[in-house]
């Protein structure tokens, strides 16, 4: 842990305002200060309406979000990682498309539904560590395997539905699909990498052994995520749909990783975390773009946009190879570096998970093929006009960031290699 | 036969209040012409009761009255609390009264006498003080609830009302009689000792107990003795409504540390597991039927019901198999729990004076739809009550519920905290759809947000209280662990 700080905040129960990085957490304190420019930009002459609050709410959450991956206290991080719902909900409502109400709230329930058990299971933490909730400190703490398995649930249940992992990933699409661009961006390059860095912050130091015993279950569950849902997302007729599952999807591949146990494995799905965090990030902001022109996401409502949109077609080109996992391009490194540790693991299991590159590149390309190719369709397609020099700038930005982590991803994972190694040996060890 | 002269100093508040009762009163029937005079004579009352009490304010626990009185640190923060809820009740709610004419010198009488009842409530040593004290609140609300007369909804809610804490009192006072049949004696630490040397009869003590708690029950609102509560938070003026649902809070919660603590601690084991089942029954059912509730009033009410629910499991974790190490914790987890309510209710109900004008009562969902493009500030405090309501952080209700949560865990009893969380869950959905109506739908009603400037000051400062301590929750937690430990 690096640049920690630490005031006490509440000294009845121990709590402390304490914050500090490591190689995991100090990518995503980037990432998230990173993709928060993008979507002030983004957003800059397409919000028109309360102005103020949208760049407010952005704000707020970009604070909320670095004090969860940088929160070293049990209940600072809850408190982080609750109150970013507030912005993201007011987002989605008041920004979003037609049926926003219905997925703001849908969004909000599902997400405090999960992390109410993750408070009791603090709670109990607090106790069973005698007054203690620093986190550092828990992932010393030994416990018997009932308990362990009791916090692995609860912690589960809350980072399983902010992950999204099947089957509680149904908020998702409907979350995506309704938020403004900014809110889809933000949902997608971080919200979902929060519940992913909650299973290396929580649950696997701390519930070590209950994590061993369920690996197979969260694995079943990771490629039934990938494989499932990759089908899943090639029969939408929605861009942001299709995204949105295709997020899920590579998400599975993340949980895969982590629960491998190998160090190739949770560097490849970290990386993969990263990249998916520009890439998608970049396909929402894309459509975002179309978005901002047609008012559409429907599929069948485009066709020929390369005739009109050169600029755009070439960026989204990238965008949407890197998104089925192109080697030279981020989306590849890490999907290959999981598949390759889960070969190491079980030869089906990388096997099954390797499919994502031929469905991930079916229904990337197909939709691709759909929007951008082909002769005009529609006399709206033909009045569209190419990106401007701001939306130019930050799907550049965003593409620059693809294939740099693409071509070399060295310092990346070097970052993140002592802190993985370090996390694995607290795995390793049983603390029964 | 000797008479002794009381020591009045532990009581000077009370009597301060008494007199100035008396000067209000005169002054409302001979001095006609000014208008506002009641007002402000009652809010200077409160103001100087306040001061008595911190000057009276020693940490030392004093009785007077024979020992029928007591004078403690948990006493004077309660009663400090109380008048500061009313003096914001009476602030928010004058020109709510002036537009329907229910500023007179009466109102606020009752108020007085109400606040009067709530501080010998809270500071009573002796059953019969208890019951006094219990009496003069209740009377001077039944009478607030019916005080627009020509109003149907109104004096059905009072009669209600009435009806059935009449019922309460008879109830609390054949338990209190039970008690004395078994100990001998009405005074609060004397039955305690009495019940510590056994000399009590355990099958008449335990009935007793029984009907004591199903009349505290009743009077903070708890299912199965919640009845009252929609109904007359319906039918009353939100002025009153204000009133009934802060400041008898801290009073009731002041009576449970009497009774059940002070009084019947030994007895622990029992009214634990009885409070626990009226936690529960609370915190579901009142989660769940305030979600068919359109009105806001009814609403606040049924969640108010599930609050008090939540407020009692922290009540009932102090004694884990004998063991008192948590006592403290787990009361000073309630006693903020309540507190943190009583601010949040205030600013709830506040919110819809606020709304409220002359010849218009806001009190439903459509009230407060689009909220935010009429006045984006107030929409933003209620907004904040709503999620501080809902336990969601940053804001004071999430560090009472966690606080609350905590006792309950340490005291072994996770499936009711698993249970209380899964019930908050349902409650944070209409909670929600406030936020939602305020922050998403189009207004129906576009008039201006008019209150005056003091009503409109205070509440962005009770909003903003809500935010501020939810930020640094430690000082507030601490006062109520501190104005504990002398009664334990």
């Amino acid at each position: 842990m690096q640049f920690v700080e630490t005031y006490s905040w509440i000294p009845r129960f121990n709590i402390n305002y304490a914050l500090g990085v490591d190689g995991i957490s100090v990518l995503f304190v980037l990432l998230n200060s990173f993709i928060t420019v993008i979507v002030v930009v983004a957003g800059w002459e397409v919000i028109q309406e309360k102005v103020a609050q949208y760049m407010a709410a952005f704000l707020v959450m970009s604070g909320l979000i670095n004090g969860i991956f940088s929160a070293l206290d049990g209940v600072l991080f809850y408190v982080f990682f609750e109150a970013s719902l507030i912005p993201l909900f007011l987002i989605i409502g008041v920004w979003g498309g037609s049926n926003r109400v219905y997925a703001a709230i849908k969004f909000f329930l599902y997400t405090l539904a999960g992390s109410l058990l993750m408070l009791i299971a603090l709670l109990y933490l607090f106790m069973e560590s005698g007054g203690s909730f620093n986190i550092l400190d828990w992932h010393k703490l030994r416990l018997g395997m009932d308990v362990q398995d009791l916090i692995f649930w609860a912690f589960l249940v809350s980072f399983a539905v902010k992950v999204p992992m099947f089957p509680v990933h149904t908020w998702l699409p409907d979350a995506h699909v309704e938020a403004p661009t900014g809110g889809s961006i933000v949902l997608a390059a971080i919200g979902l990498k929060l519940g992913a860095y909650g299973f290396l912050r929580f649950s696997l130091p701390i519930a070590p052994d209950a994590s061993q015993a369920w690996a197979p279950m969260i694995i079943t569950l990771s490629l039934i995520a990938v494989i499932y849902i990759g089908f899943v997302a090639l029969v939408q007729t929605d861009m942001k749909k299709l995204v949105a599952y295709s997020s899920i999807s590579h998400m599975g591949f993340v949980t895969l990783g982590f629960f491998i146990f190998n160090p190739l494995g949770i560097e490849g799905a970290l990386v993969q975390m990263i990249s998916h965090g520009f890439v998608s990030g970049a396909m929402f902001a894309s459509i975002g773009v179309l978005y901002d022109r047609m008012h559409s996401r429907q599929i069948a409502d485009y066709g020929g946009v390369v005739n009109v949109m050169p600029k755009f077609a070439a960026l989204f080109m990238l965008f949407a190879m890197a998104n089925s996992g192109l080697p030279a391009t981020s989306g590849f490194v890490g999907e290959f570096m999981v598949a390759l540790g889960a070969v190491k693991y079980n030869f089906w299991v990388g096997f099954a998970a390797a499919t994502t590159l031929i469905v991930g590149a079916a229904y990337t390309l197909w939709m691709y093929k759909r929007v951008v190719f082909g002769a005009i369709s529609n006399h709206h397609v033909s009045e569209l006009t190419d990106i401007n020099g701001r939306e130019f700038a930050f799907l550049a930005t965003l593409a620059i960031c693809v294939l740099a982590m693409g071509i070399y991803p060295l310092p990346v994972t070097e970052v993140m290699h002592a802190s993985v190694t370090d996390l694995l040996k607290h795995v390793a060890v049983s603390k029964l | 036969m000797n008479f002794v002269i009381p020591d009045f100093y532990p009581a000077a508040a009370e009597l301060f209040v008494v007199a100035m009762s008396f000067v209000i009163l005169m002054a409302g029937t001979f001095i006609k012409d000014s208008k506002r005079l009641p007002y402000y004579l009652t809010q200077v009352t409160l103001l100087g009761a306040a001061v008595i009490t911190l000057q009276t304010m020693n940490g030392q626990i004093g009785f007077t009255f024979s020992n029928m009185y007591v004078d403690d640190l948990m006493g004077d923060v309660l009663k400090l609390m109380v008048y500061v809820s009313v003096v914001i009740v009476l602030l928010y709610s004058r020109a709510y009264n002036d537009d329907r004419k229910l500023d007179t010198t009466e109102y606020y009488m009752l108020a007085l006498y109400a606040t009067l009842g709530m501080m010998v409530m809270i500071a009573a040593n002796h059953f019969l003080t208890l019951y006094l004290g219990l009496e003069l609140l209740s009377l001077a609300l039944y009478a607030l609830v019916a005080i627009q007369r020509d109003s149907v909804r109104a004096t059905e809610a009072g009669m209600k009302y009435f009806v059935l804490g009449a019922l309460a009192s008879g109830l609390l006072l054949y338990g209190i009689s039970m008690l004395y049949g078994a100990t001998g004696t009405l005074e609060i630490s004397g039955v305690a000792q009495a019940i510590y040397h056994q000399t009590g009869h355990k099958t008449v003590l335990l009935f007793g107990l029984v009907f004591v708690v199903a009349g505290l029950a009743f009077k903070l609102g708890v299912v199965p003795f919640h009845m009252w509560i929609p109904d007359v938070y319906h039918g009353a003026p939100t002025s009153v409504t204000l009133l009934i649902a802060s400041a008898p809070k801290l009073a009731a919660f002041g009576m449970a540390m009497r009774l059940l603590v002070n009084g019947l601690f030994e007895l622990s084991d029992q009214w634990q597991s009885m409070l626990m089942f009226l936690g529960v029954l609370s915190i579901i059912l009142g989660n769940i039927a305030a979600i068919a509730q359109p009105n806001i009033k009814r609403m606040l009410g049924y969640s108010g019901i599930s609050h008090m629910g939540f407020m009692l499991l922290g009540l009932m974790s102090g004694v884990v198999e004998g063991d008192r190490h948590f006592a403290l914790n787990a009361y000073s987890s309630a006693m903020f729990y309540v507190v943190s309510y009583v601010l949040m209710t205030l600013a709830a109900f506040g919110m819809l004076v606020l709304l409220s004008r002359a010849g218009f009562e806001a009190e439903t969902l459509d009230d407060f739809k689009g909220l935010n493009k009429r006045n984006s500030w107030f929409a933003c405090v209620m907004a904040m009550v709503m999620f501080s309501m809902a336990g969601i952080p940053f804001f004071v209700g999430f560090f009472a519920k966690f606080s609350v949560l905590q006792a309950v865990v340490a005291a072994g009893y996770i499936w009711v905290a698993i249970l209380a969380v899964v019930m908050s869950l349902i409650g944070a959905f209409y909670y929600l759809r406030i936020v939602k109506v305020m922050f998403f739908d189009d207004p129906i009603d576009s008039a201006h947000v008019s209150a005056p400037t003091e009503m409109k000051i205070v509440l962005s400062f009770n909003g903003l209280a809500i935010a501020v301590l939810g930020l640094t929750p430690q000082w507030l937690m601490s006062l109520c662990a501190i104005s504990l430990l002398g009664s334990l």
